[in-house]
C-alpha cells in the first residue's frame, strides 16, 4: 500500500476560540514495505500525523490516500501501536490477542494462528495469564501480537519502546525488525531517539518547527540486521547529525 | 465472561493476604465507636425521659430496646416484614438497573445523547421520590405496584448518573484500540465500555440500595399492611415504644448488611483495573 500525503494541515481548535496550527504543508510519498521513522522534538505534532494516518482525526487541509483513496475511519489494515500497551486486564493474553479477530469475525483456525503469533513474541507459555501478572516488556510483546495478528499492510507505532529499559528496548527494536521483514508491512514508527532511527529505518522523516513542516527526508541504506557498534552504523548516524543540523539552521529552527 | 470471573477470584485472594494485618485494627475501632453511639444514646436518653413528662418514653432507651430486639428476633411477623420490604427494594432496584444501565452506557458514551438529556435528568433527580406518591397511588391499583414504582424512580438517577460518569472514564486507548482493530460502537459498548465500567455498575448499585432502604419506609407508612415502615406505625399506634425503637435499629442493622454484601463484592472485584494499563 502507497501513502500519499498531499500538503496536509491540522488545526486544533482550543477552547477560547483559539486555534492551534501543529502541521502544515505536509508532502509525503511512502512506499510499501519502507520503514518510516518520524523523528522529532516532544510536541511537534508525531502523534497528531499517526493520527491522522490511523483515521482517529481528519486533516484540516489537503488529504491522504492510501492506494489512491481517502482514509475515512480507523481500518483494522492500519494496526496502530500505542505508547502503552493498553491491553483489556480482564481479557487472559491469548483473548487479547485475539480480540481484534473476534471483533471482525475472522475466525478460521484463530486459536492456531493466536498460538503462533504468541510463540513469535515469545511469550508461550503465558496464554492463560492476566495483564496485570506480566511486566511491561511482556505486555509491549502481547499489544505487538495483538496488532499483527490480522497482517496489517501499514503499522504505526508510536514511540512505542520509550519506557522500557535499554536491554529491553534493544530486544525488542530486533525482534519488530525480524516480524518487519518476514511480514512485509509499511512499518511508520514515531520517535525522538536518533540512534533509534538508525537503527530501525529506511527512510527518517524529520518534523519541526511551530507549527510543524517536513525538515528533511534522509534514506538510511543500511543492510539489516544493524549493530550500533558498527563502523557503518557509526558513520550513517554521525553523516545524519550533520545533515539534521544543516537542515535545522537553513531552517532556522532549532 | 470465565476469564473474567477467573480475574476477580485471583485477585481478590492478593487483596485480602495484604488486609489481613489491618483487619483486627479496623474492627477494633468499629467496635469503639459502636459502644460510643451507644453510650451517647443511652447517656442523652436517661437524661431526656427523666424530664417531667416524659417518663412514659423510657422504651426508647438501650436496655428495653435491646430486650425488644430479642423478642423482634424470634417474631416470625418481623421476618416476613422483612421479607417483604427486601422483595420491594430488590424488586424496584431491578427494574430501575435494567432501564437505567443501557441508559447510562448509552449517555456515557454518546456524548449528543448526554447533552439532550442531562437536564432532564438533574431535574427528575431533584424531585423526591415520596412526592410521587399520590400520582403512584393514582396510576396503580395495588399499593405493592406503588412502592415498587416508587423505589424505582428513587434509584434509576443515581444509576444512571454513575454509570455514565464511569463510561466517561473509561481508558480511551482501549477504545481507540477497539476502533483501530475494525469493532463498531455495538461492539464496542459490549467488549470495552461494559466491562470496564463494572466498578462503577457496582458503585451504582451500592448507592441504589442505599437511598432505595431510606425511601421504603415513608413509602411503607403510606397504608400497606406489611412490610417494616407498617409495623413501625403499627408499633407506634399500640404504644410499644420499646418494639419501635427495636425496629428502627433493626432497620439500621438490615441496612448495613444489605450494603455490606455489594461492598464484599466490589472488594472481591479488583480495582487496578481503573488504574492498570
Ligand atoms: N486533541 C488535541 N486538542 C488540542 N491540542 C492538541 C490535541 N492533541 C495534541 N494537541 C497539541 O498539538 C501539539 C502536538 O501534539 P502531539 O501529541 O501530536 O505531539 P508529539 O510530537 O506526539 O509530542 P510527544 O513527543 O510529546 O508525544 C501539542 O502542542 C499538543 O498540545
Ligand atoms: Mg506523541
Amino acid at each position: 500500500m502507497t501513502i500519499h500525503m498531499k500538503d496536509v494541515s491540522k488545526r486544533y481548535t482550543l477552547p477560547k476560540g483559539k486555534e492551534l496550527l501543529v502541521l502544515e504543508g505536509i508532502d509525503l510519498e511512502i512506499r510499501h514495505g519502507d520503514f518510516v521513522i518520524i523523528l522529532g522534538q516532544s510536541g511537534c505534532g508525531k502523534s497528531t500525523l499517526l493520527n491522522l494516518l490511523a483515521g482517529f482525526q481528519f486533516p484540516s487541509t489537503g488529504n491522504i490516500l492510501i492506494n489512491n483513496k481517502p482514509i475515512c475511519g480507523p481500518d483494522p489494515s492500519i494496526a496502530f501501536l500505542f505508547q502503552r500497551p493498553s491491553l483489556l486486564p480482564w481479557l487472559t493474553v491469548e483473548e487479547n490477542v485475539a480480540f481484534g479477530c473476534k471483533i471482525r469475525g475472522d475466525t478460521h483456525k484463530l486459536a492456531y494462528r493466536v498460538t503462533q503469533f504468541i510463540e513469535m513474541v515469545g511469550l508461550s507459555g503465558f496464554e492463560k495469564v492476566h495483564p496485570p501478572k506480566l511486566s511491561v516488556g511482556m505486555a509491549y510483546r502481547v499489544s505487538l501480537a495483538r496488532a499483527l495478528i490480522g497482517h496489517p499492510q501499514i503499522f504505526l507505532l508510536d514511540e512505542p519502546l520509550v519506557s522500557l529499559d535499554t536491554f529491553m528496548r534493544n530486544r525488542l527494536q530486533e525482534e519488530l525488525i525480524n516480524i518487519w521483514l518476514s511480514e512485509y508491512f509499511t512499518a511508520i514508527f514515531v520517535t525522538h531517539d536518533i540512534d533509534e532511527a538508525v537503527l530501525l529505518g529506511t527512510k527518517v522523516v524529520v518534523l519541526g518547527g511551530r507549527p510543524s513542516r517536513i525538515r528533511g527526508i534522509f534514506d538510511i541504506q543500511l543492510p539489516y540486521p544493524r549493530k550500533p557498534t558498527d563502523e557503518s552504523f557509526f558513520h550513517t548516524r554521525t553523516s545524519l547529525l550533520k545533515e539534521l543540523k544543516a537542515s535545522f539552521i537553513e531552517n532556522h529552527f532549532i | 465472561m470465565k476469564s473474567l470471573m477467573k480475574y476477580c477470584v485471583k485477585y481478590s485472594k492478593d487483596i485480602e493476604i495484604s488486609k489481613e494485618k489491618t483487619m483486627t485494627y479496623q474492627i477494633g475501632y468499629a467496635a469503639c465507636g459502636t459502644a460510643l453511639l451507644i453510650l451517647i444514646w443511652f447517656l442523652g436518653g436517661s437524661y431526656l425521659f427523666s424530664q417531667p413528662g416524659y417518663e412514659q418514653f423510657n422504651g426508647f432507651l438501650p436496655i428495653p430496646t435491646l430486650k425488644a430486639l430479642f423478642k423482634l428476633i424470634v417474631d416470625i411477623g418481623f421476618w416476613s416484614s422483612v421479607y417483604a420490604s427486601i422483595k420491594r427494594v430488590t424488586l424496584g432496584i431491578m427494574i430501575a438497573f435494567v432501564l437505567g444501565l443501557p441508559f447510562g452506557l448509552l449517555t456515557g458514551f454518546y456524548k449528543r445523547l448526554n447533552l439532550l438529556t442531562h437536564t432532564s435528568v438533574q431535574f427528575l433527580r431533584m424531585i423526591s421520590p415520596i412526592s410521587w406518591m399520590p400520582i403512584a397511588l393514582l396510576v396503580f391499583d395495588s399499593f405493592e405496584s406503588a412502592i415498587c414504582f416508587l423505589i424505582t424512580i428513587a434509584t434509576i438517577w443515581p444509576i444512571i448518573l454513575t454509570i455514565a460518569n464511569g463510561v466517561s472514564r473509561v481508558n480511551v486507548q482501549w477504545i481507540k484500540m477497539a476502533q483501530n482493530q475494525g469493532a463498531n460502537d455495538f461492539q464496542l459498548l459490549l467488549f470495552i465500555i461494559l466491562p470496564a465500567s463494572i466498578p462503577y455498575i457496582l458503585n451504582s448499585l451500592r448507592l441504589a440500595v442505599g437511598i432505595a432502604w431510606i425511601i421504603l419506609v415513608p413509602a411503607e407508612f403510606l397504608g400497606i399492611s406489611s412490610g417494616l415502615g407498617y409495623i413501625i406505625n403499627d408499633a407506634r399506634d399500640t404504644m410499644e415504644y420499646d418494639r419501635l425503637m427495636a425496629i428502627v435499629i433493626a432497620i439500621g442493622i438490615i441496612g448495613f448488611i444489605l450494603d455490606g454484601v455489594i461492598q464484599l463484592v466490589q472488594l472481591s472485584l479488583n480495582w487496578i483495573w481503573i488504574e492498570w494499563d
